[in-house]
């Protein structure tokens, strides 16, 4: 009672071999198209490293790396195994060999759908990194002057220049940290004595953001100081004014793209993942005709194919008998010694 | 005494033919290229076409749209009769077609080599209509509110952002310009009123810019407003700070971008243009191979091929009396056999002849 059990007359088989030399090719690509996806990401990812706290989101490029060249090397394998699997001379010594490729294949198999899974569950993490980071950049903002900080304004600049985004989540965040240098403050004057004196740690906080929140959109031009006045500009009303700044937090702004890049890599990976489990499929049935031709008398005619020899359940009662004997087989030695020990006293 | 003669055995033409035949379908892919070349550079221009005052520049994308279609169109019907030379009967299908297209092709030629120097010229044109075309786009700023205008004032900042530019030549520019709309000045004011006056036109001018024009890598939280005036900010010398705004100007930037393009655009057409010529130079050898081929008999015997029959002077003058003995093709030729010109000598009856016969 073979599993999905097919015919295979001669001509058939060389169609299923050539076919499958084809589609192992195919694989192949689909391999290095996988590897370019991993990198495409880890790219992405690396450029937005000064924003991000931890690196574990990168286990996602890191698999799609991986299984892009262990891919690549399997289905190049499996191109080979099709190419002799017609001459009845050369095919024998892949037999062997053929078990474990199915156990590698399956695996990466595996490893894509975990890398699908994973983009979505790390969701979190990318979002608590994204927010411990943004929140280090806007701290350190003023910290031109420090080494291993100076780059922070550059970057947190540009980030919100092209992201159009303004602080973590919107551009009070501004508000709550001193974000120009005491270097560029005069403290002999009353105004900045005044503000640094107004709140507990002695920081100048001020109701205004850096250039890169504004929005080149605005029809004004962009109002960056004393944002909560609506005295101190003209016609203007900060409960309404929605154009001046960016309005979304780079949080936010981050996660978005970040899954976006995701969900469009996710149908290339479940597409990869298809075509490699079709090669596995047509290699298997190409193994079993071919073994059942050469046990034939006569190697041309028809032969059958199959997915797995007996039905399923069988096919797992067999795999856990030869499992449980592989692991008891030190006792059975032990015993029948103690038997043919008690023998010869007893007799 | 022909002009670069080669001798072919029929081995050699077969292979020249095919080699042709490639070489043509190559040359169809480099028309596509060609026309592709065109489309990115309308593209490019398409994308600041609101910072050029005209559009007197597309003549160079359409030059090279045209030149494209028409290189894979000759290069589709030179693969065709380069495929067609191998086999001499469907040659005589050809062979009167074959000079006139490889002259068409040598005209066509230049017109690729034309295409590569305009690329190359376009850049003075270019100056002219960028300076017009931001100084416009740097006056109508602050017109948000008029439509038709309403987006110069998005373009110039992101303009300024992306090319990290500020103003026409420098930043000073935007110190002659009025860039903050009269609807967001409060006109009450006595400090706005005094800037009005102060000045003919009655601008408010100020010596400031917009926030685009700040430079992301200035280690110092940037000054838009006042810049000139030290005494405004802390710790602040504008002659010695240098990182605050963009330094270079947006017309500078703008032609040195569409500069690398051109140039990285007419290197491609010139390399197209040679391998036109080669592909060309092979057709003629093929051609003039199968006419002395034909002329001979034998299908299978050697021939010779070459760029002229005669020396480049005695073709130039073979063809300018061609082009002279156009216009007389009325008058009577004084050789031809077949028609009777009577002579004056026989016109003449002498006359003591006669009278001695009386």
């Amino acid at each position: 009672m073979a599993l999905l059990k097919m015919k295979f007359p001669l001509q058939r088989r060389v169609r299923l071999a050539q076919g499958l030399w084809l589609l192992s090719w195919v694989a192949v690509m689909c391999g290095a198209f996988t590897f370019c996806l991993g990198i495409y990401l880890k790219t992405e990812l690396l450029r937005r490293a000064e924003v991000m706290d931890n690196s574990e989101i990168h286990v996602v490029p890191n698999i799609l790396i991986l299984v892009g060249i262990a891919s690549i090397g399997t289905n190049m394998f499996a191109g080979r195994v099709c190419q002799d699997s017609l001459d009845p001379a050369r095919f024998p010594r892949w037999k062997p060999l053929l078990l474990p490729w199915m156990a590698v294949a399956l695996l990466l198999c595996a490893l894509l759908i975990a890398s699908v899974v994973l983009s979505y569950c790390l969701q979190g993490s990318l979002e608590e990194s994204l927010k411990v980071g943004l929140r280090n950049g806007i701290r350190f903002y003023r910290d031109t002057d420090v080494p291993g900080r100076c780059f922070q304004k550059e970057t947190i600049d540009r980030l919100q220049m092209e992201l159009r985004c303004c602080g973590n989540n919107n551009h009070r965040d501004w508000f709550e940290v001193q974000w120009i240098s005491n270097r560029y403050l005069d403290f002999t004057s009353k105004e900045v004595k005044d503000r640094v004196r107004s709140n507990v740690d002695g920081r100048y906080l001020l109701d205004g953001v850096p250039f890169s929140c504004c929005n080149p959109s605005s029809p004004r031009p962009c109002l960056q100081q004393h944002l909560l006045d609506n005295k101190a500009h003209f016609n203007y009303e900060h409960q309404s004014e929605e154009l001046n700044l960016y309005n979304r937090g780079c949080r936010k702004a981050l996660v978005d793209y970040y899954m976006g890049l995701m969900n469009t890599i996710g149908p290339g990976i479940l597409s990869v993942i298809s075509m490699q489990l079709s090669v596995m499929v047509s290699l298997r049935y190409l193994q079993t005709a071919m073994e059942g031709a050469e046990a034939l008398e006569n190697p041309e005619d028809e032969s059958e194919g199959y997915i797995l020899e007996k039905g399923i359940y069988e096919t797992v009662a067999e795999a856990k008998a030869t499992t449980l004997s592989f692991f008891k087989f030190g006792t059975v030695e032990a015993e029948t010694t103690d038997a043919e020990k008690a023998a010869p006293e007893s007799g | 005494m022909a002009v670069l003669k080669v001798t072919f055995t029929k081995a050699e033409r077969d292979k020249l033919a095919h080699v042709l035949w490639v070489l043509n379908w190559i040359s169809v892919v480099s028309g596509v290229i060609l026309f592709g070349l065109g489309v990115f550079l309308k593209v490019e221009i398409q994308k600041r076409q609101e910072l050029m005052s005209n559009h007197e520049i597309d003549y160079v994308p359409h030059m090279l749209l045209t030149t494209g279609i028409v290189a894979c169109c000759i290069n589709f019907l030179g693969g065709k009769i380069c495929y067609d030379c191998v086999d001499t009967t469907k040659f005589l299908r050809w062979k009167l077609v074959m000079l006139p297209y490889i002259v068409c092709t040598f005209f066509f030629t230049f017109c690729i080599l034309v295409g590569a120097l305009m690329c190359y010229t376009m850049h003075n044109k270019l100056d002219e209509l960028l300076y017009i075309g931001l100084r416009n786009a740097m006056r109508y700023y602050k017109d948000t509110d008029t439509p038709g205008r309403c987006y110069l004032k998005g373009t110039v900042d992101m303009l300024q952002i992306h090319f990290q530019c500020c103003g026409n030549a420098g930043y000073r520019d935007w110190f002659h310009i009025q860039w903050i709309s009269n609807r967001y000045l409060n006109m009450s004011s006595s400090e706005v009123m005094d800037r009005v006056r102060s000045n003919v036109d009655g601008k408010y001018l100020m010596d400031g810019v917009p926030f685009s024009c700040c430079n992301t890598y200035s280690p110092r939280p940037c000054i838009q407003h006042q810049v000139t005036n030290n005494s405004a900010h802390f710790n602040y010398d504008h002659q010695t700070d240098q990182r605050n705004l963009w330094k270079g100007g947006c017309r500078q930037a703008l032609l040195d971008h569409y500069t690398s393009i051109m140039q990285s655009i007419s290197l491609i057409v010139f390399l197209i243009w040679l391998f036109e010529l080669l592909v060309l130079t092979g057709v003629r050898y093929l051609q003039t191979a199968m006419e002395n081929l034909l002329r001979q008999g034998d299908p299978d015997s050697e021939s010779d091929g070459w760029i002229l029959e005669n020396s480049l002077a005695e073709t130039a003058r073979y063809n300018f009396n061609i082009i002279k003995n156009l216009g007389k093709c009325y008058q009577v030729d004084d050789d031809d056999p077949n028609i009777n010109i009577p002579t004056i000598a026989q016109q003449e009856v002498p006359p003591r002849q006669i009278l001695l016969e009386k």
